[in-house]
């Protein structure tokens, strides 16, 4: 019998915590299978964050570390500086990018670091319960914002993807989805070329992931999965914000 | 040389291969210094974005294997406290410097002690202790530096070698010939990929609060050697010393003079000086006042070693202090007055 799926190498034989609907699971095995397929095991070094994808590095099978809240983007420049022939990328979550490492964040982009950052948007604080994140959207109600996000007094949702876009560090950046399988399949070739440019030596790449939260979205799986087409993806559009590869 | 430019060399004649550091006065000789002197040697130079991206960025190239140092004066070493507490639970080996001036707050640009609880008590969060040394000359400050690149490596800690302005900026002539190549530490825990063994993970996440409890420990055990193994300090005129000044760095070098005055008009004036601040030359200090004699403790600070001083002498001995916080350098003359006022105000008490 032909196998035609089974648990990339890159995974560990271990049960995700997420909760059900989660995006994370998928994004996880995403990176698994690239990682396998580009044939990077060995070569491979994560930098996780705090908040829900922290616990990656219990999935992967490959060298991790756990990096203090925000501080991803510069604790892979440490290691890439000293490792230029390893892949180094982090993963982030949108209150760890877009909030409390955002200096971290865009000043390795603006120096064309070439590491690559895998950034989870899904609109809010999961970890600790669903509050605003800076990418919550207008209207949008979480726990610290129980009458929905007044950008007024709370600010607007920030596109990362395009605020990076104009600092001349940065080469790749492309925002994708994993709701449905057709963006799955984008999601993927967003990481392949990722990783391509920074093992190519051509700079900063980051792939921005809309992933589906239904816990803290207070919806059902399939619903989640519909909100990120018909609301999120207004506000945040998907498809390649820069290429200069 | 000046004291900034100095350590900078001795950094790079120990090891270090990497420097990231962020302008703040009075270190900013041993950054520009580092600018130009680390890419000549090949290593990794970063202005970076802040204190907390610089010492992010150490424990990045700590846990892939090189030997790294960030430095800063007080404002910035608040902020790179976070940092200091993952390398101390990431157990990662790392060398800090704190050109300490005036506080709280901003302050001034003028050399002080005042962060020495900082610096003593782990000054970030969690159970967490690391290696303070106080070197007292230009040329001290080079033989500390690569003593702080073998403790964080031996250890797998962060070191941190506390000077101040005065010290960072003073020019003094200097030798590095003390300087041996670095020594080869096995280093099985960095990340380097996984390739021929398996995949490893750095971490101080520990949901489990017995396994956090047992990591605490573990850590406690490591302070315990540490205690035991790496106490460092100077005597000065000890031996027949009725009143003995305990004084670091700085204030150290103020009080010899003043004590070498007090010695002219036969004042028994000794001095001990600890090299480490943590962990702290208890014993030499209990063993002293069993003997009777008097101390005074000298600080450029409202007072923060001499509680422990106090600690070290269990209720034993009786402890004068002098301190000028704010970034104010008192003369020898200053302190030879403070110190014999007290010298013969204790001798009356005795009559």
């Amino acid at each position: 019998m032909k196998q035609v799926y089974s648990r990339p190498r890159s995974l560990k034989p271990a049960h995700f915590h997420y909760c059900p609907g989660c995006g994370h699971g998928i994004i996880g095995r995403l990176i698994a299978e690239v990682i396998d397929e580009m044939d990077l095991r060995e070569k491979a070094i994560c930098v996780a964050p705090a908040g829900c994808g922290m616990l990656v590095y219990n999935y992967f099978d490959i060298d991790a570390l756990e990096s203090a809240h925000g501080r991803g983007a510069a604790v892979a420049t440490g290691i890439k500086r000293v490792r230029p022939e390893n892949l180094v990328f982090s993963y982030q979550g949108d209150g760890d990018l877009a909030a409390i490492g955002t200096a971290e964040g865009f000043h390795a982009a603006n120096r064309g670091e070439p590491i690559t950052i895998i950034f989870v948007n899904n609109g809010v604080y999961g970890m600790t319960g669903g509050q605003m994140a800076p990418t919550t959207l207008s209207e949008q109600v979480t726990t610290t914002t129980p009458s929905g996000r007044n950008t007024k007094v709370a600010g607007h949702p920030v596109r990362i993807c395009e605020v990076f876009a104009v600092l001349d560090g940065t080469t790749y950046l492309e925002r994708v989805a994993v709701n449905k399988p057709a963006a799955i399949v984008k999601a993927k070739k967003a990481i392949v070329k990722a990783f391509r440019t920074q093992l190519t030596g051509k700079g900063f790449s980051l792939v921005e992931i809309l992933s589906p939260c239904p816990t803290n979205w207070k919806m059902s799986p399939i619903e989640s999965c519909r909100w990120i087409d018909d609301v999120m993806a207004k506000q945040f559009p998907l498809g390649v914000v820069k290429d200069v590869t | 040389m000046s004291g900034n430019a100095a350590l900078g060399e001795a950094a790079i004649l120990a090891g270090c291969t990497c420097y990231f550091g962020y302008p703040i006065t009075p270190q900013n000789e041993l950054t520009e210094y580092m600018a130009k002197r680390v890419p000549e040697t090949g290593g990794v130079f970063i202005q970076s974005e802040s204190e907390i991206a610089a010492i992010n960025m150490v424990l990045g190239a700590s846990v892939a294997g090189a030997r790294a140092m960030t430095s800063s004066s007080s404002p910035g070493m608040s902020l790179k406290q976070e940092g200091i507490s993952y390398l101390a639970a990431d157990e990662l080996p790392a060398v800090v410097v704190d050109m300490v001036r005036g506080g709280p707050g901003m302050g001034n640009i003028s050399p002080a002690q005042s962060d020495y609880f900082q610096a003593t008590r782990g000054g970030g969060h969690g159970d967490y202790k690391t290696i303070v040394l106080a070197p007292g000359s230009v040329q001290e400050l080079t033989e500390v530096v690569p003593l702080a690149f073998d403790l964080a490596d031996e250890y797998r800690n962060p070191v941190i070698i506390l000077g101040d302005g005065m010290l960072g900026q003073m020019m003094e002539p200097v030798s590095f010939e003390n300087i041996k190549p670095p020594k080869k530490y096995q280093k099985d825990y960095i990340l380097t990929g996984a390739k021929d063994r398996p995949s490893r993970m750095v971490r101080s996440l520990l949901f489990d609060t017995k396994e956090e409890e047992e990591h605490n420990w573990k850590l406690f055990r490591k302070y315990q050697r540490m205690e035991r193994n790496e106490v460092r300090y100077e005597t000065f005129l000890l031996d027949d010393a009725e009143m003995v000044v305990v004084a670091y760095g700085t204030g150290a070098r103020i009080a010899k003079g003043a004590i070498k005055r007090l010695r002219q008009e036969n004042l028994k004036v000794g001095m001990i000086r600890p090299i480490t601040l943590w962990p702290f030359p208890a014993k030499i200090m209990k063993e002293t006042a069993q003997n009777g004699a008097e101390f005074f403790v000298f600080e450029m600070s409202a007072g923060q070693m001499v509680e422990d001083v106090r600690l070290a002498l269990e209720g034993k001995g009786h402890i004068h202090f002098y301190g000028r916080p704010g970034g104010v350098i008192p003369t020898p003359i200053e302190l030879f007055r403070a110190i014999s006022r007290h010298y013969y105000q204790s001798r009356r008490g005795k009559k």
